[in-house]
């Protein structure tokens, strides 16, 4: 009989094996993709409270985490609450997380795997394992100027280095408190829940991020693609462009008008740019075509989602629009759009000599012992225009600024170059105010997109250039 | 080879087994202590006296052993201290969570369990062979309680298995208690009939098949286990008592045969069960792809969360959160394990389940009474299938199925009856090793022995060195020798 026996116990063998394997491949193969599921509840609350990095503006934190009693231990908090939650973000428990928390989740909370060598030494000297540091490039300086320069008005500014693409200011209001969201009172009626509902009733959708996600569509700023596209495809500076008052839209029976006089039946695209001539820009757009003003564009960014850093969104310009649409698209109206973030690539790309730059707000990431993990690399995104082009066309801005549209956003012994905007939404709706600029000092050149979505005036193209180039003026000098 | 008078003394070993017992004793103890750190920083109220009393308890089990059956095996009792203990540790954790008290009715059971233990040692007086006399008693018995939860008012359907008995306030499962009954009278059934079942029928692919005349008692058996499964809904109960059953089958005829043809009657029957019936599908879905119905598969996933987020090394005891998962102190405690102890810990609770059926499938191979190595083996193999069953379905080896962890799992039934089957396995062994029954013949497989050369010892006369030579012999002869004697004699 012990044959049989021995043999059954070979049987009892390799069922106690398959579970002991069974166990090893659970915890090689299983184990990571439970952990990443959303509704793992002892993951969610765990990462909850865990002892998350910092976001950095400069040296000073504009996210931290502090120890707490609760059962979270840890509460994430944003000192300047709404001056930086568009970067930021929002770290809430039923609510998921936003910004640079969301899109940085995985170096914040510590588990990336390019921290994986600090969390073994974490695990190894006893320490309790951190989040890394997430150092943006936003200027405190930059991003307090234009948060109150802007004021009590819906709108967003942009600013970023022209050489580099960093993004040094980023400002989105109304904004709103994170802390408020990332409380720890999380009942049906706690305060996150009160907050998360105000914030999602209120129709100034102060939760959507007007800098870089959102797209409006741009009006006169986008006539610099217009004139970008027109220099590129061998149009001479001097040529001469039909500027009527009023121009019949091809195919239609509707005129399109200028807000103010062209000064002159023929003129030139500086001229043009100068006094922000719709009917000669619509021409310039009538003899282009549709197909080389949208590839002026994409070099400049339109089409491809813009810095990943905070999910951007993507500008676009019209597929198959016809002439009649085609005159409209040049001069940003009809199915056109661009988030501010969009409007001012186009300008730090002209600023620098055609060269656009690939936009990022995290410069770099940080263990816990400050020494850097990664940093990032300015990277180049397209060569949108020759070098002489675009000189030619920061001239044209500079024209605007000094005697043009854009007289508000001079700056005295800079050279500063910009371009105003207003765009018509729907005729009960207030026009969106832009102005987009650069300005050169010594090796530095930034450009602003300043973005008023109520304009409550006139439309008239002085708009953008009244109530958007001061607040533009004011963040550049703050940079420069 | 060996010369007529010399005996095999082998040793007792009860000092050994203190020692591990005493290690046990600090598994449990130490686990609940450490909750109470972890969670109170301090100890459990009334530590010293509930663990002073567990050492007792153990204490007295060891005398017992000591006394009545003092050849017994002594890795088994450690074993059970140990995974009893844990069990008991883990359950007053999880009473911290949801505000219940069950530890202490726990440990009630287990101490009756304890006591049917002692009684079960004394009422056999050391010897398991007049277990062998009433097989189709049993038998009976053993069918009526397998199929028990089937029947109207008593039986109750819990988590989708019907597999529960309910007299008011209590509740039982019985197929517990079948494991042990039915275990007995296959072994006592099979001793009788096995040179009858052993003859060949046809011959397949160089397997020599049983007759058709006599599939009677295997296609009995394999009708209750799809009754089993089809109305009590619980692959775990079906297959271990079919497995149970074939197991002892092949063991007491030698004939693969058997093994070969229980494996396809079962592998058919639950594939047609499968493809018939939604509530199997159901649980199969819930194992191959628990996230496609996160709600039917809740308990399922709430573990696997839990084994995950437990990691390695386990988030220490009472700093998990296993009670997110359903059902935690009973099908799911070794997932509690997993994750306040880690993998590292299930895989060491793995371990003492399979130290304790190696130790009874070596106590199996030791004897030389047929039935007794029947049980054993029957017994021992049924411990390793139940723990498979059930731990593969919570780690998702297996489909989940009803069955208790062994002395972990929160239940009165399962923990007696367990006790009981370790009872059992320790009287077989003391048999099998004491020194007066067994003369001459050494096993390869037993520990290690002393030779001590004895005067003419009154009993029985040495064996003859030819029988021990036929059954040494590579080929195992058709009918097995000298056993009808030997049992003649063993019992009288």
């Amino acid at each position: 009989m012990n044959r049989p026996i021995r043999r059954t116990s070979i049987v009892a063998l390799i069922m106690f094996g398959l579970l002991l394997v069974n166990c090893t491949w659970f915890m090689v193969f299983r184990e990571n993709q439970l952990d990443a599921r959303s509704d793992n509840r002892r993951m969610r609350d765990e990462e909850f409270g865990q002892n998350r990095g910092a976001i950095l503006v400069g040296n000073t934190p504009v996210a931290i985490t502090e120890p707490t009693d609760d059962r979270f231990r840890y509460q994430r908090s944003y000192p300047q609450a709404s001056l930086y939650a568009p970067i930021t973000g929002w770290y809430a428990f039923d609510y998921g997380t936003s910004g640079l928390e969301l899109t940085f989740n995985s170096q914040l909370a510590g588990t990336d795997d390019s921290l994986l060598v600090r969390r073994i030494l974490d695990i190894v000297t006893n320490r309790m394992p951190t989040g890394a540091t997430v150092q943006t490039t936003i200027n405190a300086k930059a991003q307090e100027t234009a948060y109150e320069a802007i004021g009590d008005r819906k709108g967003a500014v942009v600013a970023m280095d022209a050489k580099t693409g960093a993004v040094l200011a980023l400002v989105s209001t109304p904004s709103y408190d994170p802390n408020k969201l990332a409380s720890h009172d999380i009942g049906a009626d706690g305060t996150a829940s009160k907050a998360w509902r105000q914030l999602n009733d209120d129709p100034d959708r102060p939760l959507a991020n007007r800098a870089a996600r959102e797209i409006y569509p741009p009006g006169s700023t986008f006539k610099l693609v217009t004139a970008a596209a027109a220099l590129e495809n061998g149009s001479d500076p001097k040529q001469l462009w039909d500027s009527p008052e009023k121009l019949r839209l091809p195919g239609t029976e509707t005129d399109l008008p200028n807000e103010s006089p062209c000064g002159g039946a023929k003129i030139t695209l500086e001229q043009a740019l100068k006094v922000s001539c719709n009917t000669a820009f619509a021409n310039v757009g009538l003899s282009l075509g549709a197909d080389k003003l949208r590839t002026q564009a994409e070099k400049f960014g339109f089409g491809s989602r813009q810095l990943l850093d905070l999910n951007g969104a993507i500008s676009r310009f019209p597929d198959n629009p016809n002439a009649s649409q085609v005159a409209l698209s040049a001069i940003g109206q009809f199915d056109v759009a661009a988030s501010p973030l969009q409007m001012a690539m186009v300008t730090a790309g002209i600023a620098n000599d055609g060269v656009v730059m690939k936009p990022y707000l995290v410069s770099g990431i940080r263990g816990t012992d400050l020494s850097l993990v990664s940093q990032t690399r300015p990277e180049k995104l397209s060569e949108a225009m020759t070098p002489e082009h675009a000189r030619t066309l920061q001239g044209w801005m500079q024209t605007v600024v000094n005697s043009g549209t854009g007289v508000n956003g001079k700056i005295d012994g800079v050279e500063v170059g910009g371009k105003t905007g207003t765009a018509n939404t729907t005729p009960d709706k207030p026009p969106y105010a832009w102005y987009t600029s650069y300005a050169r000092s010594g090796d530095r050149t930034i450009a602003v997109t300043v973005f008023i979505e109520e304009a409550d005036i006139d439309r008239n193209d002085i708009s953008g250039g009244r109530l958007a180039a001061p607040i533009a003026k004011s963040v550049l000098e703050s940079l420069l | 080879m060996e010369e007529p008078g010399i005996i095999v003394v082998p040793r007792k070993r009860r000092a050994a087994e203190l020692v591990l017992l005493l290690l046990a004793l600090t598994v449990g103890i130490g686990a609940w202590a450490i909750t109470g750190l972890n969670r109170e920083n301090q100890l459990p109220e009334n530590f010293f006296v509930v663990a002073g009393g567990w050492v007792v308890l153990a204490a007295i089990c060891h005398i017992v052993v000591r006394w009545r059956i003092p050849y017994a095996d002594p890795v088994l009792l450690p074993c059970v201290f140990l995974l009893n203990g844990l069990g008991l540790a883990m359950i007053a954790r999880l009473d911290l969570n949801d505000k219940a008290t069950d530890a202490p009715g726990q440990l009630l059971w287990t101490v009756l369990g304890i006591v049917l233990f002692i009684v079960a040692i004394f009422v056999l007086r050391g010897d398991h062979r007049p277990l062998q006399r009433f097989p189709f008693l049993l038998g009976l018995a053993g069918l009526i309680l397998l199929l028990m939860p089937l029947l109207p008012v008593i039986g109750v359907e819990n988590y989708g298995s019907r597999i529960w008995i309910r007299f008011g306030p209590f509740s039982f499962q019985p197929a517990e208690a079948a494991k042990i009954v039915l275990a007995t009278a296959f072994a006592s059934y099979l001793v009788e009939r096995r040179e009858v079942l052993a003859l060949a029928g046809w011959r397949v692919l160089g397997l020599d098949l049983p007759r058709a005349r006599d599939l009677g008692p295997i296609l009995l058996m394999w009708a209750a286990s799809m009754l089993v499964l089809v109305y009590q809904r619980d692959l775990g109960t079906s297959l271990l008592f079919f497995g149970m059953f074939v197991m002892m089958l092949y063991v007491s005829t030698e004939r693969p045969g058997w093994a070969v043809l229980g494996t396809i009657l079962f592998a058919g029957g639950a594939v047609a069960a499968w493809l018939l019936f939604s509530h199997v599908q159901v649980r199969v879905n819930a194992w191959l792809d628990p996230f496609a119905d996160p709600d039917a598969s809740y308990q399922i996933i709430q573990g696997q969360y839990g084994m995950a987020w437990g990691g390695l090394l386990g988030r220490g005891l009472g700093l998990g959160r296993p009670q997110l998962t359903p059902v935690v102190k009973s099908d799911f405690i070794t997932a509690a394990i997993g994750e306040e102890l880690g993998i590292t810990g299930l895989m060491a609770v793995i371990m003492v389940y399979a130290l304790i059926v190696s130790r009874g499938l070596r106590i199996a191979l030791t004897g030389k009474d047929p039935f007794g190595k029947l049980l054993a083996a029957g017994l021992s193999f049924t411990l390793a299938l139940q723990v498979f069953a059930i731990i593969g379905g919570v780690t998702r080896l297996l489909p989940l199925t009803g069955l208790t962890t062994p002395f972990l799992s929160q239940g009165g039934s399962s923990l007696v009856c367990n006790w009981i089957l370790i009872a059992l396995l320790l009287v077989i062994s003391h048999q099998f090793r004491k020194p007066i029954a067994r003369a001459v013949e050494v096993d390869q497989d037993a520990e290690s022995t002393q030779l001590i050369a004895l005067s003419e010892r009154g009993g029985r006369p040495p064996r003859t060195p030819d029988a021990t030579a036929s059954e040494r012999g590579g080929r195992p002869p058709r009918t097995p020798d000298a056993t009808a004697s030997e049992r003649g004699g063993g019992t009288q």
